[in-house]
Parts: structure tokens; sequence; C-alpha cells
């Protein structure tokens, strides 16, 4: 980057042209809302690997008996845990929305040598996420 | 409907200037103007130094290029109407490439990087002339036709935060036309390709920002040629690890037939 910057300094003559070259800021991506929303979703990575860890705690509790996950149950209700598991499943959504938006872009799907339509690609992605989450709410409900 | 309109053009001349500055001409609005045709305005009428490139004017040739507004278009195809009344339009170079003077950008990077991919028809073992035409089915023409509508225009390079952040990154453009030549049942170059595609600066340097597709004026859908080639890479290799001497003889073949 040294070199580039002696270079911009030199003279400008016929044969070697002074080029202007801008350095990419880096909050690049505050300026605009495409970028913001990329960052936010390559961002919610993060919050996927904070499920899998609480999950791995939550069984890891569940192991070690019931007074030790009455002790993970407790510290979920802090209102600390609570903000947090909010702001992880807002990321989650934008995390699977995003992904399922995007599958048709990766999959293009023929059905004799015609592509199916973008949006018959992510409607199945969404009935399935729907109907797993349907199910797991119906386990997790029945018995309380 | 107001008759003027201002344009804020960015000047940049190498022999005087550090770095670009912000010109403004008022130009007539007139509802069938393109900003193009306010940039041809101002150059025969009021400012002869003003640099651009342009060519056809109709979408077809890919030289009309800036940044309008922070978005980068096809100035040929970019109303001025379309920014409302006593709006001001901002007209800059294309983002992520170097500036030669005004809103001409070098290509030489862009024209190395393309050339690396081998965008051409690659048929080692061509069948002689007598041997008839290469007949290809529309379902063959198909698989690849929408990468071959690119006019290399580079808006998807403006568009890439890849491209600006690493300049080794191959970018949408090229990457798309390599998938058209990959797709093509008449083409045997894609083990040729393999070794620049499948690379940290090719379709791995590719995060998905899916921006390149957004802006395209030919809806080439850079990205999506992009991932579609991720999967054809991931596979070869899960194929290299499983059959290693095997798959090396094999011709690798992505579409054919």
């Amino acid at each position: 980057m040294t070199e580039m910057s002696e270079l911009n300094q030199a003279a400008h003559t016929e044969f070697h042209p002074r080029w202007y070259r801008k350095r990419l800021s880096t909050w690049w991506w505050l300026g605009e809302w495409h970028y913001l929303v990329f960052i936010l979703r390559e961002l919610s990575s993060l919050s996927v690997a904070w499920f899998v860890g609480l999950t791995l705690f939550q069984l890891r509790a569940f192991m070690r008996g019931p007074d030790s996950y009455g002790r993970f149950t407790d510290t979920l209700q802090s209102p600390i845990m609570i903000a947090l598991n909010l702001i992880a499943f807002c990321f989650i959504m934008l995390h699977a929305i995003t992904w399922f938006n995007l599958a048709p872009r990766a999959m293009p799907v023929r059905v004799g040598g015609k592509r199916v339509p973008e949006f018959l690609v992510a409607a199945p992605n969404y009935v399935l996420w729907i109907a797993v989450s349907a199910f797991v709410a119906w386990l997790l409900l029945r018995t309380s | 409907m107001a008759d003027k309109i201002v344009l804020e053009i960015a000047r940049y001349a190498p022999e005087r200037d550090d770095k670009p500055s912000f010109q403004s001409f008022e130009v007539p609005l007139r509802k069938e103007w393109v900003v193009l045709d306010a940039l041809n305005y101002i150059k025969d009428k009021v400012d002869g130094t003003l640099t651009y490139r342009w060519s056809c004017r109709m979408g077809i040739c890919g030289s009309c290029g800036m940044m309008v507004n922070g978005e980068p278009k096809l100035t040929c195809a970019t109303f001025l109407t379309s920014y409302g009344n006593n709006a001001t339009v901002r007209v800059e170079p294309l983002r992520y490439f170097p500036v030669i003077r005004d809103l001409v950008t070098a290509l030489s990077d862009f024209l190395v990087k393309l050339q690396k991919v081998k965008p051409w028809l690659i048929h080692p073992n061509q069948p002689p002339l007598s041997a008839g035409e290469f007949l290809q089915t529309p379902e063959q023409l198909d698989l690849y036709k929408q990468f071959s509508m690119c006019i290399n225009c580079t808006l998807c390079y403006a568009a890439c935060p890849v491209v600006g952040l690493d300049q080794e990154f191959v970018g949408p453009a090229a990457l798309a036309l390599a998938q058209r030549y990959n797709l093509d049942n008449r083409d045997q170059g894609s083990a040729e390709r393999l070794a620049t595609l499948a690379h940290p600066d090719g379709i791995w340097g590719c995060t998905f920002v899916g921006e390149c597709t957004r802006v395209c004026p030919k809806h080439v859908d850079p990205a999506g040629a992009i991932q579609q080639y991720k999967l054809t890479a991931a596979l070869d290799w899960v194929k290299s690890f499983i059959l290693p001497r095997g798959h090396k003889d094999a011709p690798q073949e992505t579409a054919h037939d």
C-alpha cells in the first residue's frame, strides 16, 4: 500500500498516468442498506453458535440431574439472558429468511429442461420450517 | 415538471488534482433524456473537457457504466426524470476501479482477470468441419444462455464489496462467464478453468452479498453462477477424495448431456 501511495505522489505524464485509487473505509458496510443487511446476515452466524452452545449447556445440566437443570432454567429466566436470547432469536430469523431466499439462486432446479420458478424452490423450505417449528411447539406445549 | 436539473459530476485531472472533486452543471430536464444525454449536453455545450466513455447508447456496448447517486448504473438506461423534480443527480466513476480522468476508469485489471478464466470454447477434440454442424438442443442452450448475456459493463464489480476489499478477487462477471463456458456442452475446458475458479481469489472469495445480481442490467445473475459453481467444485473435491486415481483421469464434466 505504501508503494501505491508513493506512486500516487509521482508526476503525471502521458505514458505514466497517475490513477486515483480510493481506499475502502473500514466502515464501508454502514453507508449502504444492502451492505448493512449483508453484514448483519454474516453476524447472525454468531447467534447460531450462541444457541448451539446454549443447547449443549442445557444437555449437560440435564445429565447432571434435576437440581442442575433447575439452576439452568433459573439462569435462563434472568433479564439479561432473556434480552440476549431475544436478540439472538431476531438474528436467527434474519439468518433463516435470507438463507431460504438465497436458496433458489444457488440451486437452480430444472424439471423437464425448464427452470422451476424461484418461489417454488424457496417455498418448500418455508413449509418445512413452519412444519418442524409447529411439531416442536406441540411437543413442548402438550404436557404443560 | 421542472425544466432544469443539476448534475454533480466527479472531476479528476491527473496532471493537476490529487483527488477528485465535484462540479455542478445545470442541464435541461427533458422527459426522454437519460443521464448520458445530460453528459453529452455538457460536453457539447458547456465544458468540452468532461471525459467519459460511451458508445452505443442502447444498453449493449457496456461502456457508459457510472455511479449515479451511489448506484452502479448504465447511464444510457437511467432516466433523469426517475430522480424527481428539482433533484440533484450525482455522477461518479464506477466504484473500486482506479480513475484515469473524470468518469473514466482503468479496466486493465478487469481484462487480465477476464482472460484468466479462459472465456472461450475450449474444444481439443473438435470433429472436422466435414462432420457437420454442432447441434445444440434448446435445453442445452438454456443451461448457459443467461450467463452469456454479459456485456462486460463491470457494474457488478462496482457493486461488490469483495472487489473493493481484495484486489486479487477475480470478480462476478469473469466468474459468471467462466460458468457460461463450463455449462456449454461444446466446451471441454472446465478442467483447465478449475485451478483459477476453485481458488480463494476465485469462487471461494465470494461471500454471496448478492449485489452483483441486483445491479446487473442484463439479468445475468453472477451471484447465482458463482454459488452453483461452488457446489460443482465441492462435489468435485469430494469425488477426488473418494476416487483419487479414477477421478484424475476422468474429464471433469459439469453439465454435459
